[in-house]
């Protein structure tokens, strides 16, 4: 079987169909290793990819005004146990333009492998941005994963980033990710990750509300179990008049599990406020109690309270 | 006589060095509201608590049978598989999960529309909402009893279902407790409302751990006015001193 078919079957571990890269008025790029396999773009979206022996570099730029109506498909990943992808990544989303991302990365048979990426974003004044970021690594726990992403949401855009790993093992896991937001600019991630066996996650991200009337909320959900581990840091600081941010994890852990979660918030304007909570801790006795007295077996009550959560 | 569907006897519970429970005895018929009147501490959430088995809620004495089965040794699930449920005061809200999903716990091929509907909810509007913080007070206990309504038990005790629910849907609450009834279960009812208590078959007055009157229900709300006692000193009910 090819790279890309095994890429291909790979994708409903994420929430995709396969079918989507045959879609004509879909735009793709699918990356095996250091090496493009396919890669299709549609009106109002540019695509400049180059492959190098140490990374992909692309640069994936969106014309002002321009309304990409289907979103766009990245699918990067590695078919092989061991190996590495880099991903260096320019996205530009610009003046008054709508796109929607959706990043599959998926490394079903890692053993030893390792997945990089550098991206930088920059959505432009009035434009929007959603980025879900569907993650699998199989099932072995031998993947290492280091997101790092810097994004600039400018005057009255929105960005929404929603990353994903819920099925399989995590491996290590380091997410870096720090958003600036500009004047009446938006900016929302959100995190859900089931992490098992000794599954290590490091999540930080940051948010800066420069801008007047900018918002932003930080949304993680992490659940726990066996001897993995999570730090997750959830950084705002807000500079401007009117400016509203919220950090909001919730970590549940199972087993011998450990998890820490670390809130700063800082605000640097009479005006301005950030907001944030926490929770660490095995699931909410009154939520197990309930379902319990609706007649579902512990085991069942945990499942879906669980789900849910990441859901 | 038919069985009674629960039968405490001499049931004796503590935390720590303070007796919650003492020795109480209570009988629920079958088909019957049977209302729990008392003071705040008097003991009430905690019988409904060690009835349901909840964590850490276990009786040093007593017994209690439910349709005859000793109930005491079950675990919380078992309990509920029964028929007996537990609608708390406070209900619990859960991050994801969707009124369509709790109404059919366990149940997936129920329909949960007519239930929706009884407690006045339109199912349109709130199938697919989640039980998070966006629901009201009154809305998330709505859910609650028309949980119970879907789960059809055989014995529902409703931890005050009216807290928090607006004057005029009161009516709408004692309809639904009604329609448990009719719908062959039997209901055991906490409530402060002398409205709510008014529609029970029979009421009981707790006091200190104790049930210290059991009559109609005009009758115990009457005595439970006129008792001697504001509120109990924990140890010994100042009702039963006086």
């Amino acid at each position: 079987m090819s790279e890309l078919d095994e890429l291909r079957r790979t994708l409903p571990m994420v929430g995709a169909e396969p079918s989507i890269l045959d879609d004509t008025r879909i735009a793709h790029v699918v990356a095996h290793g250091h090496h493009i396999l396919s890669h299709r773009t549609v009106p109002g979206l540019r695509v400049e990819l180059e492959e190098t022996p140490d990374a992909i570099i692309g640069k994936l730029i969106v014309e002002a005004g321009a309304q990409i109506a289907q979103p766009i498909h990245m699918c990067f990943g590695l078919a092989h146990p061991t190996g590495v992808q880099q991903i260096k990544i320019d996205v530009q989303i610009l003046e008054g333009a709508r796109a929607q991302v959706l990043s599959h990365c998926l490394f079903p048979f890692a053993q030893a492998a390792e997945h990089r990426m550098q991206a930088t974003m920059e959505i432009g004044p009035g434009a929007s941005l959603t980025y879900t970021e569907g993650h699998y690594h199989g099932p072995h726990g031998g993947m290492q994963v280091l997101p790092h992403a810097t994004i600039k949401v400018g005057k009255g855009a929105r960005y929404f980033s929603d990353f994903s790993l819920l099925s399989g093992s995590v491996g290590r896991l380091d997410i870096d990710y720090l958003v600036g937001v500009e004047e009446e600019g938006i900016a929302e991630l959100s995190a859900k990750i089931f992490a098992h066996k000794t599954d290590r996650i490091t999540l930080k991200e940051a948010v800066m509300l420069r801008g007047e009337r900018s918002r932003s909320l930080i949304k993680t959900r992490v659940v726990l179990e066996g001897q993995a581990h999570a730090d997750i840091t959830g950084i705002t600081e807000a500079y401007a008049k009117g400016a509203r941010g919220h950090v909001d994890c919730m970590e549940i852990i199972q087993g011998r599990a450990t998890a820490s979660a670390i809130p700063i918030v800082r605000v640097f304007h009479p005006e301005a406020k950030v907001t944030h909570e926490a929770a660490i801790g095995s699931v909410d006795k009154k939520e197990l109690e309930t379902l319990m007295a609706r007649g579902l077996s512990p085991e069942q009550a945990v499942e879906m309270i669980v789900s849910g959560i990441l859901r | 006589m038919p069985t009674p569907v629960l039968e405490i006897r001499n049931l004796t519970f503590a935390a720590g060095p303070q007796k919650i429970l003492d020795r109480l005895g209570l009988m629920v018929q079958q088909q019957e509201i049977h209302a729990l009147l008392g003071a705040n501490g008097s003991g009430k959430t905690t019988l409904a608590y060690l009835l349901m088995g909840c964590e850490g809620y276990v009786p040093s004495a007593g017994t209690v049978l439910f349709n005859d089965i000793d109930l005491l040794p079950l675990k919380m699930h078992e309990r509920a598989r029964l028929g007996l449920t537990l609608a708390w005061q406070e209900p619990a809200r859960f991050e994801g999960v969707t009124v369509r999903e709790y109404l059919t716990l366990g149940k997936p091929d129920c329909d949960p529309v007519p239930a929706l509907k009884q407690v006045g909810l339109d199912p349109a509007r709130y199938l697919s909402r989640r039980l998070d913080k966006a629901l009201s007070g009154g809305e998330r206990h709505r859910i609650e009893l028309a949980s119970i309504l879907s789960m059809k038990p055989k014995l529902a005790i409703l931890d005050e279902p009216s807290a928090g629910i607006d004057m005029l849907s009161i009516t709408h609450i004692i309809d639904i407790i009604r329609a448990l009834k009719a719908a062959g279960g039997s209901i055991l009812l906490i409530t402060h409302q002398e409205e709510v208590a008014l529609i029970a078959d029979r009421a009981s007055q707790l006091c200190a751990g104790r049930i210290i009157f059991s009559g109609s229900p005009r009758e115990a709300v009457d005595h439970f006015r006129g008792r001697a006692c504001v509120r109990c000193d924990g140890e010994v009910c100042n009702y039963v001193r006086a």
